[in-house]
């Protein structure tokens, strides 16, 4: 009876989504960036706009990478698929990323210096990074194209995105100056949605 | 002791109110133009030595008994009641007791100081305050000979400042200071801002400002003053030790270990304001070196 029903429910979900097109939803999510622009430049994020854009842009990519990984576990607990929304979600991710790691370079530090040093010295700046380095081959390959050509190994290359998440997770837990709840509840969820997607204990087995 | 230091910059050079509020944009201007010339010189520096805007002062504040987002302290400061207020001024002094906030005004002399406001985070401010030296007041209780440091303690009352009820700090809030930098002429309490009495989100009724230190070194809302002959444990140093030290000195050349301290924001210049170069002991290298002389800053952080 509740599978029966669960499944009709989602059935209609899917029925939806089907129709649902994905590129306006691209310019949807793009909307918040002339927003961010238009309020850091009149008031709007404070007295200090340079560090609260950087920190608006982070945390939106960091809800993104989030929502990507929300896909597998809603269509395996769930029967939800929202496959088609993925590559959308990750490739957002990836424009919000670059768009913070941009802010950070050029309105936040600026001198070519510093940035290095930042980047070499600073734990949770390196981290940063190389979570923004893993994400450009999965960018790149984000294409039918390159599902097609990859094969098998498409499927091994963008499990790097689990690896990114977690480290952009990380990154954000480790800048904050006391144990702030945010961060961590971020943690929590990235680490949260990758344990759903451990296998299945072998119950047979230790039967 | 009061005008043992004389502003470099004075009110009647800098400060019209009518023009403060407008001046923002102008002043943003002037910083970029400074950056872009390379400027690493304090005569530099000097030049930009502008009082921020009065939002500026009371809108982006450090104050985790409010809470610890930047916009917090003015949201939700208007909660301290400041009236009654006393300091209770102990330990090793000739006439320890609790003084009155409003005797205490009556003895002292205020006067104004634009001073340099760094923060541990690497953004800065140019602050217009109104105070009376720290030394005045502790002359008031009588320091003893022992006395070799002093403590300070902000306000603990969780149902007026609701960061209280977060248990990541150890409240009350603490710091202190060597008794030689507590009775440096440059060392002042302040009680009010461009004239103005100080708003709560900046730490009312009375607070400390120790220029040269980091701004977590300037303590808000006092309560208690204690003179000791040990080191006191300042808050952020309980918390973090590694990260936070005694001392506080501004130091372009001991990085944060999460962040580099050569270089600092002046906050209100907007989406394009450029870091500027930190200056040793935050421009105030001359009066306050001597004090640290044969110390290594790189351990006394």
């Amino acid at each position: 009876m509740t599978i029966a029903s669960k499944s009709t429910w989602a059935d209609r979900i899917n029925g939806f989504v089907r129709k649902v097109p994905t590129w306006p939803l691209y310019i949807l999510y793009l909307l918040p960036v002339p927003w961010l622009l238009y309020l850091a430049q009149t008031g709007g994020l404070g007295r200090e706009p340079i560090k609260a854009l950087e920190h608006e842009l982070g945390e939106i990519a960091l809800q993104l990478l989030i929502f990507g990984l929300c896909i597998t576990p809603l269509r395996r607990y769930l029967g939800i698929n929202l496959l088609k929304f993925r590559r959308m979600f990750g490739l957002l991710a990836f424009t919000y990323v670059t768009l913070h790691l941009l802010v950070w370079l050029v309105l936040d530090v600026g001198i070519l210096s510093q940035i290095w040093a930042d980047i070499l010295k600073r734990p949770y700046i390196t981290i940063g990074m190389v979570s923004f380095i893993l994400l450009v081959p999965l960018a790149l390959t984000s294409n039918s194209w390159s599902v097609r050509k990859l094969g098998p190994s498409w499927r091994r290359l963008h499990q790097l995105a689990y690896v990114a998440a977690i480290l952009g997770a990380v990154h954000y837990v480790m800048l904050s100056k006391v144990w702030a709840v945010e961060p961590l509840a971020y943690l929590a969820v990235v680490l949260g949605l990758l344990a759903l997607r451990l296998p299945k204990r072998r119950q047979k087995q230790t039967a | 002791m009061a005008y043992r230091w004389t502003n470099t910059l004075t009110r009647d050079d800098a400060t019209p109110e009518a023009v403060f509020l407008n001046r923002r944009q102008l002043m943003a201007g002037a910083a970029a133009g400074v950056a872009l010339a390379g400027a690493g010189t304090a005569a530099r520096a000097e030049e930009a030595l502008e009082p921020n805007a009065w939002e500026d002062i009371t809108q982006y504040n450090n104050f985790y008994e409010f809470g610890t987002g930047k916009s917090d302290p003015a949201t939700y400061a208007s909660a301290l009641t400041t009236e009654p207020w006393s300091v209770t001024i102990d330990g090793l002094v000739d006439r320890p007791g609790d003084y009155d906030f409003k005797d205490i005004m009556a003895e002292m002399t205020v006067e104004e100081r634009i001073y340099r406001f760094r923060c541990v985070e690497a953004w800065s401010m140019v602050i217009p305050w109104n105070g009376f030296e720290l030394a005045d007041l502790l002359a008031m209780a009588g320091v003893q000979a022992q006395a070799k440091y002093v403590r300070f303690e902000t306000l603990y009352r969780p149902e007026e400042m609701r960061g209280q009820s977060s248990r990541f700090i150890d409240w009350p809030y603490v710091e202190g200071l060597r008794l030689d930098e507590a009775l440096h002429p440059l060392t002042i309490m302040a009680t009010g801002i461009y004239g103005r009495t100080i708003p709560n989100q900046n730490g009312a009724p009375i607070r400390l400002v120790v220029p040269w230190k980091y701004g977590f070194k300037s303590i808000k809302s006092i309560v208690k003053i204690t003179l000791t002959d040990e080191e006191p444990v300042n808050t952020w140093q309980a918390l973090q030790p590694s990260e936070y030290g005694f001392y506080a000195n501004v130091n372009p050349n001991v990085d944060h270990p999460r962040w580099s301290q050569a270089t600092e924001r002046k906050i209100g210049g907007g989406l394009f304001s450029p870091r500027i170069p930190t200056l040793m002991f935050n421009g105030y290298e001359e009066e306050v070196a001597s004090l640290y002389e044969g110390m290594d800053l790189t351990r006394f952080y």
